[in-house]
């Protein structure tokens, strides 16, 4: 029901909206939760686990109840708080965990089922049968219980992250963070003050008292003028700051678009990470409802909210409105509602010394033991030293006082204070570095006090920031208020009182807790899951403790409070993971030659962050296999092009370029010289094979070394560390070039004659023999020139700078073509190398030495290498170890798979008789034969041996021949040639 | 054979525009890695400040009409559009030229933009005019530069679209925000 004249709402912008298909209007600046509550409709979804109806309990964020679907297109987003949406014309939200209707939900049946299913009752109930737990018991369990539903399709909407930085971080813009702001900015600190609401000032908006002689908002108003002409101030609204970090980092989630109807590209959320010198903490204060009997029952709210909705949004919540507190709070509700036409149906205070008075029924040392309605709030049973009476009331207002929101003080191990004279925890001191707590969320609860706590926290920070702080800053003159309460937690009486609203916990399940030795208050959280529904127990949590202190009789402060974690509030994954979705992943890697591939219709295959092809179809191929084996006779026979562009390169100069080369490689390089090139093989410091790769000499203390595409990164790091950590006083001096230069193999008998036809001089035979390097040029070009192989042929590697490389790779391929070749992909590639034994990190994965692989030659005996001591440790040479081997399948026809694992002829595939495994499999077009690679124990004696291959996955067995690695051309005279 | 036909980094990419965001392709003619040899240390600074430049400080940059030279690791530094034949046997001299995508970002307060990629602070109080970084763009390492009202992103060739796809979903979500 709206009040005339009141509220911060703009009457003149009328907004339509539907719930559960029905449509309603409201007005703009309302939640979702004020206009339907304008619109009197008080049930908005069901509970949990008893599919009780539940209705709206508070004004903000941390509501516990009115949880909705908002549907936005595709798009269903779960657990909003209605408290929290709000509206915009032709917003569409749908009530939750029902069926078929709210009204009308099946399983309200669990409601009377409630003797069987308290705290812990599947623990005990669905034992038996055992397998009938995961298959049964549960997803019913799931399917019965449970809150909002996501719509099972990709949220393909904008999200967004960001980074912010500032002096000053001021969280919540109620009094005392306005305050705060103010005197800080004034300073000339930079100041970022973040509010989680869609408009600043706290309990101001909600609350009428004065400020300076003017109205609260209008004092905040005032404020926030000044603030946001000031260069050194940024205003965040609609920001939650959801966790503190190390070092004053602070995560932050924004509603960004969630508010309107036409958000644009305006993403829905921004996820924050704001990096603060300072932090002023004034988030305020949560009121708390006091457990008694059917306190759940829709119309039932706390008294703070019954005062917001009808300040800020110009809302009665009830016609007749009862209230019920242990604390000085309820006389102003109820002034407040007397004030704008609202019947008050009764004042009850369960305290006896105090003396209320007002135009209403006023009950002393009273309680409300009951409430009674179909679905909501009718009347209300109140027990005072008369007895028991019936309280005609459709709204309730309760106040069992006042939390304050020390949540983020708590984020890095920090345990909150019990303050006794407030009935309620406050922050310890420096609980987080660089963080002042002010305010209510420090336990001052008057209006005055804020300010002043305000000032205080804003000299406090400054002084960190080294700014000079006013001697004595003016705060305005305000209400001044003491808190009084006296605490009660509990109304015992006929029914269940609730504590946890969202996960349907009532006291009688905490006490059962303890009565089970479930006595712990993490113990007691996890057995009742009080606290682990989205509100994350902000309305409960002081509550269940207060109830499991008296069942255990240890006290408040002995019994403690459960872990404070981020976020503060639910914060969704897709705003954390802005931009990180499908493609967004990762950075994307391509090569110059990567759209010319794609235009031939090559299926591109991710190789590290880079995109390569995997094959070139050509029209009549029905699968890859007939393409690949094209490709493999291209290079056997004609000629063959490939990109290798993505393998690292690292260019080395200095003095000690040599040395150093000899001692990260195993084998030497310092007798290298200029125009040559050579293999070489890295260790790790454990001993373990890192990486292999080529590297050439391009003039005196000048080198290029290539990686393996997958190896880049680590070797440039591993040199990088080396020359830094190891190695400091060298002259050396390295930096990636692969990025510089787009390189192509050309490979194939006539490469020669492929090259020949694009490089200005002709290459003379007598002056290029294999492993040798050069500068050539291109009509003009520069460009490098290898004589080195990855397919056994007669082969080079052709590099020119980056701009060149889609157009050589063009004209590469295209005379190639013309001589019968063409270009190849990686599987044509693998092939190639497999038919040569060569190596990739199929096999060099982190675990293989440089004998295990037969490399052991290459470890010089003259020079000492990184690795070369632990590669001689016992257990990593001799006989024991898996050696790499090459492996036939006895039958050439029959399929063998990298994966499978190796056992003798005749034993079972069973892991005792492991004897090793397969690592490279493909089918060879040139032997007429699968061939594998892999690691056999003790294989290089076992040449000729048959051993069976077992492929667990595919259950196949296959007898394959130990032989050699190198299948093809084993003396090599077809890359010297 | 026929001349080899120059594609560069942002082929077909840029410019884009979004609101009062712009990015454009603003690569130098030139980019070598410099860095002194042993022993040559004096002679390399004496070069530099022949060409009106100097060794720059981590994280910064110094400009000179004919080139900038930027500070981008231990004993490294990027010279840009200056021709390095000034520092031949002094410096371990390396062409980057194709290595690098270099892009543009204008518009009021671009550092806004890439608050959404890059965890620095980038305003102009705290990345002022000689002001250079290397660090991440989401993913991807970069070299950002500070170029006058604008910031200049150098990322890797072979991650142009990624980056430019990046910084204009940024452009876009800011540009909507101011409307």
């Amino acid at each position: 029901m709206r009040i005339d004249g009141k509220g911060l709402i703009d009457r003149t912008r009328r907004l339509s909206f539907r719930f559960d298909g029905t449509t309603y209007s409201g007005f703009a600046g309302d939640t979702l939760a004020s206009a339907l509550l304008a619109n009197g409709v008080r049930v908005l979804g069901r509970s949990f686990k008893y599919h009780r109806p539940r209705g709206i309990l508070t004004a903000g964020s941390e509501e516990p109840g009115a949880l909705v679907e908002v549907l936005e297109g595709a798009q269903q987003t779960p657990n909003v708080r209605a408290t929290v949406q709000e509206l915009y014309d032709g917003l569409a939200a749908q009530s939750q965990n029902r069926w078929p209707s709210l009204k009308y939900d099946v399983l309200a049946v669990n409601d009377l089922l409630a003797p069987f299913l308290g705290a812990g009752f599947y623990y005990k109930t669905f034992m038996w049968p055992r397998a009938f737990w995961e298959r049964l018991y549960e997803p019913a369990i799931r399917r019965a219980a449970g809150l909002g539903r996501l719509s099972g399709k990709h949220d393909e909407a904008v999200y967004e992250k960001a980074f912010a930085f500032c002096d000053l971080l001021v969280i919540g813009s109620g009094p005392a963070g306005l305050m705060a702001a103010l005197t800080a900015a004034r300073a000339g600190a930079d100041v970022i003050l973040a509010e989680e609401d869609s408009r600043m000032g706290g309990r101001l908006l909600a609350d009428t008292g004065e400020i300076g002689g003017m109205p609260g908002a209008d004092w905040a108003a005032g404020v926030l003028a000044e603030l946001a002409a000031l260069p050194n101030v940024r205003l965040m609204t609609r920001t939650t700051v959801t966790g503190a970090y190390d070092h004053g980092t602070y995560g932050a989630l924004e509603r960004t678009g969630l508010h309107l109807a036409n958000p644009g590209d305006l993403p829905r959320e921004c996820f924050w990470r704001i990096v603060a010198k300072q932090a002023i903490l004034a988030a305020g204060a949560l009121e708390r409802p006091i457990a008694f009997p059917d306190n759940d029952r829709p119309g039932v709210m706390t008294a703070s909210a019954v005062r917001a909705y009808l300040n800020r949004w110009g809302v009665a919540p009830g016609r007749k409105v009862a209230i019920f507190a242990n604390n000085d709070s309820a006389r102003a509700t109820a002034d407040a509602l007397a004030a704008a036409g609202v019947t008050v149906a009764a004042l009850i205070d369960s305290r006896a010394d105090v003396s209320v008075e007002g135009p209403y029924p006023v009950y002393r040392a009273a309680q409300v033991v009951g409430t009674h309605g179909r679905h909501g709030l009718d009347w209300i049973a109140v027990r005072d030293h008369n007895g028991e009476r019936r309280v005609e009331a459709d709204c309730l207002a309760v106040s069992g006082g006042w939390n304050p929101t020390l949540h983020l003080t708590c984020h890095m191990n920090g345990r909150p204070v019990w303050a006794p004279g407030i009935a309620a925890f406050v922050p310890a001191p420096g609980a987080v570095p660089g963080l002042t707590p002010c305010g209510a969320a420090a336990g001052v609860f008057s209006t005055a006090g804020c300010l002043a706590d305000g000032a205080r926290a804003a000299g406090v920070a400054l002084a960190a920031l080294g700014h000079a702080a006013p001697a004595t800053p003016e705060v305005p003159r305000a209400e001044d208020g003491a808190y009084a309460i006296a605490p009660l937690w509990v109304v015992e009486g006929k029914g269940r009182a609730w504590l946890d609203f969202a996960n349907d916990v009532t006291v009688k399940d905490v006490r059962l807790a303890a009565q089970e030795n479930f006595a712990g208050v993490e113990h007691m959280k996890r057995y009742t899951t009080q606290g682990m529904a989205p509100d994350q127990g902000k309305n409960s949590n002081i509550g269940a403790l207060a109830v499991l202190a008296d069942a255990t009789g240890r006290g408040i402060p002995d019994t403690g409070t459960t872990t404070y974690r981020p976020p503060y509030v639910p914060v969704s994954i897709a705003a954390m993971g802005a931009g990180g979705r499908a493609e967004g992943f990762a950075p994307q890697r391509f090569t110059t030659s990567h759209d010319a591939s794609v235009a031939r219709g090559a299926p591109m295959i991710e190789a590290g962050l880079w995109y390569r092809p995997s094959y070139f179809p050509r029209p009549g191929e029905t699968t890859w296999r007939e393409a690949c084996d094209r490709e493999v006779a291209w290079v056997r026979e004609r000629v063959g092009v490939c990109d290798v562009s993505t393998l690292g390169k690292i260019d080395i100069q200095g003095r000690d370029a040599a040395r150093f080369l000899d001692l990260v490689y195993t084998n030497t390089f310092s007798t290298l010289k200029p125009g040559r090139v050579r293999y070489g093989l890295m260790l790790r410091e454990d001993g373990l094979v890192m990486d292999d790769g080529t590297t050439a000499c391009l003039a005196e203390n000048h080198y290029l070394m290539t990686t393996t595409t997958a190896g880049a990164g680590q070797v440039m790091r591993h040199l990088d560390f080396v020359h830094q950590a190891l190695r400091p006083g060298w002259d050396v001096h390295m930096i990636s070039v692969t990025e510089q230069w787009a390189q192509f193999a050309v490979a194939g008998p006539r490469a020669r004659d492929l090259l020949n036809s694009v490089l200005d001089q002709r290459l003379n035979p007598g002056e290029w023999p294999f492993m040798t390097c050069g500068a050539v040029t291109l009509n003009g070009v520069g460009a490098r020139l290898f004589r080195i192989s990855f397919s056994g042929e007669h082969a080079y590697e052709l590099a020119v700078p980056a701009r060149y490389g889609a157009a050589l790779f063009r004209d590469l391929v295209a005379r190639a073509e013309t001589m019968g070749g063409g270009a190849y992909g990686m599987e044509a590639l693998n092939v190639l190398r497999i038919e040569k034994g060569l190596i990739t990190h199929a096999e060099i994965h982190g675990r293989t030495t440089a004998f295990d692989i037969g490399l052991d030659k290459m470890v010089s005996g003259r020079k000492d290498c990184i690795g070369k001591a632990a590669a001689q440790r016992p257990g990593l040479l001799g006989p024991e170890r898996e050696q790499l081997v090459g492996l036939r399948p006895l039958d050439h026809e029959r399929a063998i798979f990298a994966g499978a694992h190796l056992y003798r002829q005749g034993e079972a595939a069973r892991r005792e008789n492991d004897q090793g495994y397969v690592t490279s499999v493909c089918w060879s077009p040139t032997m007429h034969s699968y061939l594998g690679l892999g690691f056999l124990r003790n294989g290089r004696a076992r040449h000729g041996e048959v051993v069976k291959l077992a492929d667990m996955l595919r259950k196949t067995e296959v007898l394959c021949e130990v032989c050699d690695p190198v299948f093809f051309d084993p003396e090599g005279a077809r890359a010297r040639g | 054979m026929a001349e080899l036909l120059a594609t560069p980094a942002t082929d077909g990419l840029l410019p884009i525009t979004y609101g009062p965001f712009g990015l454009t392709d603003a690569a130098p003619a030139r980019i070598t890695s410099v860095a002194p040899l042993a022993g040559q240390t004096r002679a390399f600074k004496a070069a530099l400040k022949a060409m009106g430049l100097g060794w720059p400080a981590p994280n910064r940059q110094i400009r000179a009409p004919g080139g900038r030279i930027v500070r981008t690791g231990a004993g490294q530094a990027f010279l840009l559009e200056a021709d390095p034949a000034p520092l031949a046997g002094l410096g371990a001299l390396t062409d980057q030229t194709d290595a690098w995508a270099t892009l543009r970002l204008t518009g009021p307060a671009p550092d806004e933009v890439l608050a959404r990629l890059i965890p620095v602070d980038l305003r102009p109080g705290a990345f002022g005019e000689d002001a250079a970084l290397r660090t991440a763009l989401g993913h991807m390492m970069s070299v950002v530069l500070r170029a006058g009202d604008g910031i200049e992103i150098m990322v890797f060739r072979s991650m142009a679209r990624t980056a430019v796809h990046e910084i204009a979903a940024a452009m876009s979500a800011v540009a909507a925000r101011r409307g």
